[in-house]
């Protein structure tokens, strides 16, 4: 227990020093701006006046307001965010074996156990700080859109704000465990983010496309990694899956998509842990 | 051999008052069998080809114990097994009693095998903190660290930014982190400078008379000579010879030239008690040698004096670490 605690102060140290990490969170926040504000807000301050009452026009405006930041919020999280997390998990860890630093850190006498799962902890708790900040990046957004359209200020129900926080760290968490999974593959942090980038953006897709042309087969691609995170977020966002926003599915229900996760996110932190526990360090 | 030892032995390094204080130490120890470090037939295979092959070797406490061997030898992989890095195929070794790579054992274990490894973007004092907090040991062990090897002006500096011998020095210094009883170094004067090599001699003698062990894998025999109570040989994965380096170099040799021969013989037997055989030289003269040691020099050429022989030359030979390592190498190959 001490010495988890130890590697996991140790490991937070060195992430919260890396350049890396503060990039990762500004490219995120860049992202949230763009996608949740700046393009809605073009495509409103730009638009036809005259559409009516109820229409797209007060969609898009209200999307953008306090009281939609449970949906802002998890929006990104399939879209963008599960990516970014995962190049800093695989980063994290394939990096080590690019530095040699776990051969610095396993012979402190952590053992590879707690030495992994301090890691663990600290990209963690990187991710839970992201959450948190973009949490209030985008409630401060939603407050000044508020302000300059003159809009009443409605708090969000909280109900949803909560849910739409544990999806998200629950979507978030999955992809951290798949970058720490193929940084531990690969040892090495190329190939890994290369890899877990491939997957996410080209072979999910492709999969699903393949399963469009052969019956029987969406019982695998409806239970593909991708899949269950944007089911999830689609559960709780009010449109569902079918606004077309990207990444955001409704083939699982919310239920189903926070299993299938969990499930993953066990999977992929067991074998991280068995890939540094058996194999040799060189 | 044994009767020869402690002259051997004190003038065997030219840092007499430390290896005198060493030996007094082992002497106190008593026990033989006193062992921090010892592997039994311990074997790492990689593929079909076996990179160790059933080395045993043992480090007392408090010696300096050096590991020599040709490139390729296994003298990394045995020590990465030392930490518990690489798992051995068969085999068994122990550190301080414990199975190799437990953290009781990594805990009393500082090591630096096969250069450092660091996080790029660190100063080389966040560098150490990270390693320290590992240890649960904080700021003034790093600061103490960091100036035993002579870095404290640099220690703000990136990582990254350092020099071949620089990153080396970090490296030791995170090795000594809370001076541990134990230090693995692997080829630790790698990219040092002269006078970064000779303050690591002094770094290693320093740790030696604080009564920690060293076990340190070099190709530079000249240092190891100096340092070093005991040699492990490896070649192609065995362990050829475990000893002290006296008994490696053998004896040191006194060769007299000198005519006639046969009254040159009786006339240092005459007057030190030492005994002379014939030899020859490469060049197909004869010469006169015997062993050097406890041989009274002085005395033996007042004797060749009064003797009235031409003396041409005295001198005492000694086969360096080198000589031996070269021999015994080469024909294992
Ligand atoms: N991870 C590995 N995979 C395959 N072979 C390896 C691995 N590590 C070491 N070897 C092989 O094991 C043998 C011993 O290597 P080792 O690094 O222990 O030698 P060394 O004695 O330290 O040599 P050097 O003096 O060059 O440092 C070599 O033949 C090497 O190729
Ligand atoms: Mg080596």
């Amino acid at each position: 227990m001490n010495a988890l605690a130890h590697s996991a102060r140790a490991e937070l140290r060195r992430l919260l020093r890396w350049p890396a990490t503060w990039v990762l969170g500004g490219v995120w926040l860049t992202l949230q701006l763009l996608f949740a504000f700046a393009f809605p807000y073009i495509a409103y301050a730009t638009g036809d006046p005259d559409a009516f009452q109820g229409g797209p026009m007060d969609q898009l405006l209200a999307s953008m307001l306090p009281q939609s930041l449970p949906e802002t919020l998890i929006a990104g999280t399939p879209m963008f965010g599960g990516a970014i997390v995962m190049i800093f998990a695989a980063l994290t860890v394939g990096s080590a074996y690019n530095w040699g630093t776990w051969k610095t850190v396993l012979t402190q006498g952590p053992g590879r156990g707690a030495a992994t799962g301090g890691l663990v902890a600290a990209v963690g708790v990187c991710v839970a700080g992201l959450v948190a900040v973009s949490t209030a990046f985008t409630y401060g957004l939603s407050l000044l859109v508020a302000a300059v359209e003159s809009q009443d200020i409605v708090a969000p129900a909280w109900g949803d704000f909560f849910a739409s926080v544990g999806g998200s760290a629950l979507i978030l968490g999955m992809w951290a465990a798949a970058g720490l999974f193929l940084g531990a593959l690969t040892r090495g942090p190329a190939l890994s983010v290369g890899l877990g980038l491939l997957w996410t953006f080209a072979v999910e897709n492709l999969l699903r496309g393949a399963a469009a042309l052969i019956d029987g087969f969406d019982v695998v691609t409806d239970y593909l990694p991708g899949s269950g995170a944007g089911s999830l977020a689609g559960s709780l966002t009010a449109a569902g899956g079918g606004d077309g926003t990207p990444g955001v599915l409704d083939v699982l229900t919310g239920t189903q998509a926070s299993v299938l996760l969990g499930v993953y996110v066990a999977v992929f932190l067991a074998l991280t842990f068995t890939l540094v526990k058996r194999r040799d360090v060189a | 051999m044994d009767a020869r030892r402690g002259y051997v032995q004190a003038g065997r390094c030219g840092y007499v008052p430390a290896l005198m204080s060493r030996g007094a130490r082992g002497a106190d120890d008593g026990d033989m069998n006193d062992h921090i470090v010892s592997t039994d037939r311990l074997t790492k295979h990689y593929g079909g080809r076996a990179a160790v092959d059933g080395i045993s070797l043992g480090v007392r406490r408090g010696e300096v114990y050096g590991f020599l061997g040709p490139n390729g030898a296994g003298k990394t992989t045995t020590l990465r097994m030392l930490l518990g890095l690489v798992r051995p195929t068969s085999g068994t070794a122990s550190v301080h009693g414990l199975a190799p790579g437990s953290p009781d054992a990594l805990r009393r274990t500082g090591s630096l095998i096969e250069g450092p490894g660091f996080f790029p973007y660190l100063s080389g004092v966040d560098n150490l903190l990270v390693v320290a907090r590992y240890r649960g040991l904080g700021r003034y062990d790093v600061d103490e660290a960091l100036d035993r090897v002579e870095l404290t002006s640099r220690g703000k500096d990136r990582f990254r930014t350092y020099s071949l011998g620089m990153k080396q020095r970090l490296g030791v210094a995170a090795a000594l982190l809370g001076r541990p009883d134990l230090l693995i170094l692997d080829e630790p004067t790698n990219g040092l400078d002269p006078a970064g090599m000779a303050s690591m001699r002094r770094l290693i003698h320093d740790l030696s008379d604080d009564g920690q062990t060293v076990l340190l894998s070099s190709h530079l025999l000249a240092e190891v000579q100096q340092c070093c109570d005991r040699v492990g040989v490896v070649v192609e994965g065995r362990l050829s010879y475990e000893g002290t380096v006296a008994e490696l170099r053998g004896a040191r040799m006194l060769e007299v030239r000198a005519e006639p021969v046969d009254r040159a013989v009786r006339a240092v037997k005459a007057a030190t008690g030492a005994a002379l055989d014939l030899t020859e030289d490469g060049d197909g003269r004869t010469v006169l040698t015997g062993d050097a040691d406890g041989v009274d020099v002085p005395a033996a050429i007042r004797g060749l004096v009064a003797e009235g022989v031409d003396v041409h030359a005295v001198a005492i030979r000694e086969r360096s670490l080198e000589d031996v390592f070269l021999t015994m190498t080469e024909a294992t190959r």
